[in-house]
């Protein structure tokens, strides 16, 4: 087995940036983003898609980027933490989340923002049960979600 | 001075925390890089006979294949005095030294190729070939429960202990009732998987790891590999959560340093979350008795409780889960009886408030059992057993503001208007119920040192080889800085997380502000007082006109004289409401508040975060955590967080916290107690008491699923 045989030449629009990346084709988009484009952001938490924190927006929706092959993102376009300020203005979510203290060792936060970010454009509500159930896919260990049902209502001007 | 501490400062690494720039242990790239991934052991016990690595080593990319046959032989020196993270007797796992298997998922072989899907792929492709031990133990009997050793008695975990008589205790009871408690092997599954990235530099190291405490990781891997701890530098600015879990030094990071000296090139190893269940610790199962004796005034007269835990069979991991059947109440009269069983399985460790939580379970759900055998209020009950000094130590408190906790907390929450009698209250198809609990966790404080350097621009740097897995070091250190130097938060800033660093005791038993924040403050007074001796002002003012370019001063703080004359503890009181469905097997906790006196609080805001994460850390250990064991195997089956349920948002209800009035200036100049373990105690029995409330039955495993609520358990 040669290795030429294994990898496919891609390309992935980052956070507005155009990449050409040669991955293994075993690669997936979250190991293509952490360790090929080395944006540490989007973070490995289980690797088999239950605790949501590689949570980025693939063409605008909430994925868990180790559940995607790196070759399948071929040509998308993806947000992922770090392109979610403007230079040095923070996002609103990432403003809330800080007033609010909506976490606390920060391992699971990119993924809770980008999974908060998506459920507001998705308009599932502004309610708390509302929020709790749509954020249940995001596992934050700290237990920091009452916080963050209050970041997410703030961000979206309920506070 | 303008006051900082006891403000509520936003957490000062928050926005490298929300825009993704902290950086984590496995998210440093050293050039030339390589990635290493682990064989496990198949079995629970036995020897390696063959292991047959000739198609791996031929795979794609794939740089080495370790095994215990041609690993480099390790020195394994023996620690002079052990860590307290370490068990207190055993020899730890020796990684690729011989053919034995402790465990099955122990690590037999690593393979080291260019990328991660190399290494995970060639290392399928490694054959290990065993022979099983004869006899396995696999199961968690508590009949073949063994009295610990020596070393471990003397570090205060004695086979028996107590004070008084107690069987002339019981006799004199009035009400006496007698249960038995379990509480399931629990993970810490924090959010970051352990990584280690190893990379020589001759015979120097660095490692990039996921530790609570960098100066003892480097010690024990100089002890590994025979060589100075000064040889070696391990950084670890950000902790993405462990709970325990990253205290001692684990043997993947062994792996980490000998694979890459081995390809003379850096290597990552990352474990995988199923990975972890074997490769780090975990909160023993442990089975309880107690026993408890009251007057009909509801007087404590008579207290045993015993306790059989799991133990690995290389290392005698133990906990102090006896403590408070011997420091929380007021009683003459208790004896505490201990035992392990040793089990073919990875050594347990500490996880967030060990031991303690797991005796506290069980006590408090005796407490609300008696309280109901005496017709009392379970709450009256605790305020009538009040310790009024730890019994245990003989001294007196150093603070103890837990009678306003119980009434904080109980007038916040409405606990006068509960219908005591279970069963009482509907709501369409749940039944409602409210129970409560007592937290406690002793507060100690460490040695550490610190620097402090001010700069003529306004600036300041403050070092200590502190942690942060998500309490707020960063920040309440900060503030605590700040405000000795009377400078703003933003002018400071905090360098943790490296062990080149000035000393710090580990980041773990809640003693990291009171041990870094005493260190911290005492430099920060230093240079304030050259700064005084060169005619006060600003700092800017003050350097420049020295003409200075930066001032530094370092301090060291001990552990403090106030263990010898007090005892120091967090307290606090835990309400809890459930709903359950007895249709479906639910509990729903709807409401959980709690009140807690941990001393001066520097930093409310991140400190309530703090409690609520316990809580619902506490929740999780009273409903949702287990790890489903099949004694065949000698595995863990739910190996992953689709299985091993942790609450998720919707699980979470509105949570109250409380901080009541105090200060404990014995312990620390400071005033402060920390909190990180008192947050998780008391709330599953608080929980458990809420469901008998509810239901009107007693469920006495951990945790309570809806199968032991469907299957008439408890009647």
């Amino acid at each position: 087995m040669t290795r030429s045989r294994t990898t496919t030449e891609i390309t992935l629009v980052v956070n507005g940036v155009e990449h050409a990346l040669t991955v293994d084709n075993r690669t997936t988009l979250l190991d293509a983003i952490r360790d090929g484009l080395a944006l540490h952001g989007t973070k490995k938490g289980c690797d088999l898609g239950q605790c949501g924190a590689c949570t980025v927006l693939l063409e605008g929706r909430r994925v868990v980027s180790c559940l995607a092959l790196a070759v399948q993102a071929d040509g998308a376009s993806v947000l992922t933490i770090e392109g979610l300020a403007h230079g040095d203005r923070l996002h609103p979510m990432q403003e809330a989340f800080v007033e609010m203290d909506a976490l606390q060792c920060g391992y699971c936060t990119p993924g809770q923002i980008l999974s908060a970010v998506g459920h507001l454009r998705e308009g599932r509500g502004t309610e708390p049960d509302q929020i709790r159930e749509s954020m249940s896919g995001n596992i934050c260990r700290c237990g920091a979600y009452a916080n963050i049902v209050e970041a997410i209502r703030l961000a979206a001007g309920e506070r | 001075m303008s006051q900082v501490t006891g403000t509520p400062v936003s957490r000062v690494d928050g926005p490298a925390k929300v825009t993704g720039t902290a950086r984590y242990a496995a998210e440093f790239a050293p050039d030339g890089l390589c990635h290493a991934a682990l064989v496990a052991a198949p079995v629970p016990a036995g020897r390696i006979l063959a292991i047959r690595t000739e198609a791996a080593e031929a795979a794609g990319g794939v740089l080495a294949v370790i095994t215990h046959e041609n690993a480099p032989r390790l020195p394994y020196q023996p620690l002079q005095t052990r860590p307290p993270v370490d068990p207190k007797s055993g020899d730890q796992l020796r990684v690729f030294q011989d053919d034995r298997i402790w465990f099955a998922g122990q690590p037999v072989a690593c393979v080291v190729a260019e990328t991660a899907e190399e290494a995970a792929a060639a290392a399928r492709l490694v054959e290990v070939d065993c022979e099983t031990a004869r006899h396995l133990l696999t199961t968690f009997d508590r009949g073949r429960g063994e009295t610990p050793s020596r070393g471990t008695a003397k570090a205060g975990r004695p086979p028996t202990s107590g004070r008084g008589d107690v069987e002339a205790g019981f006799s004199e009871a009035a009400v006496t009732i007698e249960e038995e408690y379990l509480q399931a092997r629990e993970h810490h599954n924090a959010m970051e998987p352990h990584a280690t990235i190893a990379a020589w530099d001759g015979d120097e190291l660095t490692l990039f790891d996921k530790t609570q405490w960098v100066g003892n990781d480097a010690n024990e891997i100089a002890h590994v590999f025979g060589i100075a701890k000064e040889r070696i530098r391990v950084i670890s600015p950000f902790v993405g959560g462990a709970f325990g879990s990253a205290l001692r030094t684990w043997p993947h990071v062994t792996v980490a340093a000998l694979a890459a000296r081995v390809v003379s090139r850096p290597v990552r190893v990352e474990l995988s979350r199923r990975e972890l269940y074997a490769a780090v610790g975990y909160r023993p199962e442990t089975v309880q008795t107690v026993r408890l004796g009251a007057d009909d005034e509801g007087r404590l007269v008579a207290i045993e409780q015993r306790a059989t835990a799991a133990v690995a069979r290389y290392e005698e991991y133990s906990e102090v889960t006896l403590e408070p059947a011997e420091t929380a109440y007021q009683c003459d009269n208790v004896r505490t009886h201990y035992w392990l069983v040793p089990m073919d399985v990875n050594s347990p460790c500490p996880m967030r408030a060990p031991g303690i939580v797991t005796g506290l379970w069980a006590l408090e759900a005796a407490m609300d059992e008696l309280a109901e055998a005496l017709g009392m209020d379970p709450l009256e009950l605790r305020l009538r057993n009040m310790a009024r000094t730890d019994q245990k130590k003989g001294l007196p408190w150093s603070s103890n503001e837990l009678e306003t906790c119980y009434r904080t907390g109980a007038e916040r929450f409405g606990w006068a208007d509960r219908p005591r009698p279970p069963r009482a209250r509907r709501d369409g198809h749940h039944l409602v119920g409210t129970g409560m609990a007592t937290a406690i966790y002793h507060a100690e404080r460490g040695s550490a040192a610190a620097s402090a350097t001010v700069y003529a621009n306004g600036s300041a740097v403050v070092r200590t080889a502190a942690s942060d897995m998500g309490p707020g070091t960063y920040t309440s250190a900060t503030q605590i800085a700040a405000e000795v130097l009377g400078m703003p938060v933003e002018a400071v800033r905090l360098d943790i997380g490296d062990s080149a660093l000035p000393y710090a005791p580990v980041h773990g038993g809640s003693i990291t502000l009171a041990s870094v924040g005493s260190a911290v403050g005492a430099a920060c007074a230093k240079v304030r007082d050259r700064l005084d001796g060169l005619g006060g002002g600003s700092v800017a003012e003050v350097l420049r006109r020295a003409g200075l370019d930066s001032l530094e001063e370092s301090a060291e703080t001990g552990s403090g004289e106030a263990s010898k004359s007090h005892a120091s503890s967090a307290f606090g009181a835990v309400f809890a409401e459930v709903r359950v469905d007895e249709d479906l097997g639910t509990v729903r906790v709807t409401r959980l508040a709690g009140a807690y006196d941990v001393g001066r609080v520097v930093n409310p805001k991140i400190a309530r975060s703090q409690c609520i994460g316990g809580m619902v850390g506490g929740l999780g250990m009273a409903l949702l955590e287990q790890a489903e064991w099949d004694p065949r195997f000698g595995k863990v089956m739910n190996a992953n967080l689709a299985e091993y349920l942790v609450p998720v948002a919707a699980d979470t209800p509105d949570l109250d916290v409380a901080f009541v009035p105090s200060e404990d200036t014995v312990l620390t100049p400071l005033g402060a107690k920390g909190l990180a373990e008192v947050a998780i105690c008391g709330v599953a029995p608080a929980i458990a008491s809420a469901v008998h409330n509810a239901t009107g039955r007693r469920f006495r495993s951990l945790p309570i699923l809806p199968e032991h609520i469907l299957d008439g358990q408890g009647r």
